[in-house]
């Protein structure tokens, strides 16, 4: 069987000094590859704590969390960097793209984020990506002229044009009318099906989480088993 | 492209009007330093072209005479000074000789110099005669870059006056005039030409005649009372004079020993240019800090999703450092230009009686590229702190909080 892309055993995090808080609880959980999962939960119970933990721009504070095969809650920040570049994907609710960047620019910069210089073929390979969001003759378009369907369509290219093994979304359509969210969702449902890349998809939406392979439940930072 | 580049160049255009305005602050700064230094440089060296200009670096003259108490039983209450008299260097062909083999010294000229009287018809003033060797003399003062009328020549028995000193005795070129020394001893002259040097005592009374006339109006023969010297770096005349003084044993004095008040001066000049100067640069490294700050903060969200997507907190850092020294050498064209046209529109406006400048200035290329390299340094340093702030970043967080 083949390595699961993302598996936490027994992750712990804790807070503060003087008055420590416990927000995750011996979490264990896994995503193989090709999954697409939801994880749902009520605010404060520790969502955002593990997302940023599994997007690697968090330490553990006990416990073993694996992307890809690899460990990664003893690796430094320079280690954990080029491991985001290269395994990982994001899309957040509110798109993130940089706006003094283009479209294609905005995409381009995932394939550049760890390389010295921008080529011809990262443009190439950018043009492509947003061609399958529906977006190539948007390409040299300000995003802030985009609407925020077309943004956050944008922002999924970006998180695919590297092919990482998994991708992480933080609500990303908390923000979208119920056309766009329809639209995006599906994009992200069609990627994940046709190049077998694993989503985790953090969403309040109970009908979001329905049409996912599994729902991830965590109530007071712990992991409720869903039937999928 | 270099990524680092492109994400710099792109915010710095995306943020047009900071930018610009942080820019124009560093173009500002320059404008100013660029305009003071060459303000100050032009003052410097009109006034020192003006006192070099006749005046040798150093002058070399015979140690002076002291009378000394007499050893013994004899209490000496006062020793009188001894009044000096012209007198020759001991050797002076031989000093002659060694001073021409030093590198550092670009001409020397011997010369036997006293007082005497200069007399036409019923006038009578008092000079300084200088006998000289014109080809050695013209090396250590421009003589022939002052000459108004007539030749440099001192030969048969011919003397070069100043301008002013040919006014008082109402003589031309061609004239003849008297000279007598303070024994009585007097030769005829022939004028050969005048001479303006910028300087009005060097025009009532300097008398150029031949060494040999000189020698024997003064009762020197063979002898010489000076040798001035002009050296290639005049900075460094005390220096070397000093050290002249030590071999020789002689009387060496420096023009910057002579003008010692021009030259705190000209320090005390120099060191209020270089105040103000700091100043301005301070106030624009403030600047470009405080507008990269903000740049920062705006874009921390933008910079968290960068460091999400796999960028390095040394990129990051590197591209903002790239803002600050961009907007430092942006800022550097546009001031020297700036400087350099508001010293040239200074330096027209403001003229004398004649139409030439008051205040000379002087632009050379070693003041745009120390006035390019402090700014881009400034513009570098300044957005240090920036930077930092911006590696620093929690991408988490700035990516939550936006």
């Amino acid at each position: 069987m083949p390595d699961p892309v993302l598996e936490l055993r027994g992750v712990i995090k804790e807070f503060g000094e003087a008055v420590v808080t416990r927000v995750l609880h011996g979490i264990d959980l896994r995503v193989e590859q090709g999954e697409f999962v939801a994880l749902i939960g009520p605010s404060g119970s520790g969502k955002s704590t593990l997302l940023n933990l599994v997007g690697l721009l968090d330490h553990p504070s006990a416990g073993e969390v694996w992307v890809h095969g690899e460990r990664t809650d003893q690796l430094d920040d320079e280690a954990l960097t080029r491991l985001r570049a290269r395994s990982l994907g994001f899309v957040f609710q509110f798109h993130h793209l940089i706006g003094a960047l283009s479209a294609v620019e905005n995409v381009m910069m995932a394939l550049a984020a760890d390389q010295p210089r921008l080529t011809g073929e990262m443009r190439r390979r950018s043009v492509a990506a947003l061609a399958e969001v529906g977006l190539a003759d948007r390409a040299d378009e300000d995003p802030r002229r985009l609407s925020g369907g077309q943004q956050q369509r944008v922002a999924i290219a970006r998180a695919l044009v590297r092919r990482p093994p998994l991708v992480l979304a933080d609500e990303p359509t908390g923000n979208l009318d119920t056309r766009a969210a329809e639209e995006v969702f599906s994009l992200m449902r069609r990627f994940n099906r046709e190049t077998g890349i694993a989503f985790m998809v953090v969403t309040h939406d109970p009908r979001i989480a329905a049409r996912c392979d599994r729902t991830i439940e965590l109530v007071d930072g712990r992991v409720v088993p869903q039937a999928t | 492209m270099w990524v680092d580049w492109f994400l710099a160049l792109r915010i710095l255009r995306d943020a047009r009007m900071q930018t610009l305005l942080i820019t124009a602050g560093v173009a500002a700064g320059v404008t100013v330093m660029v305009f003071l230094s060459s303000l100050m440089t032009g003052l410097q060296v009109s006034l020192l072209h003006k006192t070099l200009g006749t005046q040798a670096h150093i002058v070399v003259r015979p140690a002076e005479e002291r009378a000394r108490p007499l050893l013994g039983d004899a209490v000496v209450r006062r020793v009188e000074a001894t009044a000096q008299r012209t007198r020759s260097i001991d050797g002076w062909q031989q000093l002659l000789a060694s001073l021409d083999a030093e590198a550092e010294i670009e001409a020397v000229s011997p010369s036997a110099t006293a007082p005497v009287f200069a007399l036409r018809g019923n006038g009578t003033e008092a000079v300084v005669l200088k006998g000289i060797v014109p080809e050695r003399f013209a090396g250590v003062i421009k003589m022939t870059e002052h000459m108004e009328a007539g030749e440099w020549t001192v030969a048969d028995r011919g003397v070069v006056i100043g301008v002013g000193l040919a006014a008082k005795l109402g003589v031309a070129v061609g004239d003849r005039m008297r000279l007598q020394a303070v024994d009585g001893t007097s030769e005829l002259f022939d004028v050969r030409g005048l001479f303006d040097v910028g300087n009005k005592a060097a025009n009532d009374v300097w008398v150029l005649v031949s060494l040999r006339d000189a020698q024997t109006l003064l009762d020197l023969t063979g002898g010489v009372s000076s040798i001035e010297l002009r050296v290639t770096d005049s900075f460094a005349a005390e220096a070397l004079a000093a050290r002249l003084r030590g071999r020789t044993g002689l009387e060496v004095e420096s023009w910057m020993a002579a003008n010692a008040e021009l030259l705190t001066a000209l320090r005390s000049q120099a060191s209020s240019s270089l105040v103000i100067q700091v100043f301005v640069i301070l106030a624009v490294a403030i600047g470009i800090a405080s507008v990269l700050v903000v740049s920062v903060i705006q874009r921390s969200r933008e910079i968290g999703i960068l460091r999400a997507m796999g960028m390095s907190r040394a990129r990051i850092t590197r591209i903002f450092l790239l803002q600050g020294g961009l907007v430092g050498v942006g800022g550097s064209l546009l001031g020297s230009g700036l400087g350099a046209a508001l010293a040239v529109t200074f330096s027209h406006a403001v003229t004398d009686a004649s139409g030439a400048p008051l205040l000379p200035i002087v632009l050379d290329a070693r003041l745009f590229l120390s006035s390019a390299v402090v700014a881009t340094a400034t513009g570098l340093l300044a957005a240090l702190l920036p930077a930092r702030r911006a590696a620093k970043l929690d991408p988490a967080s700035a990516i939550r909080n936006a």
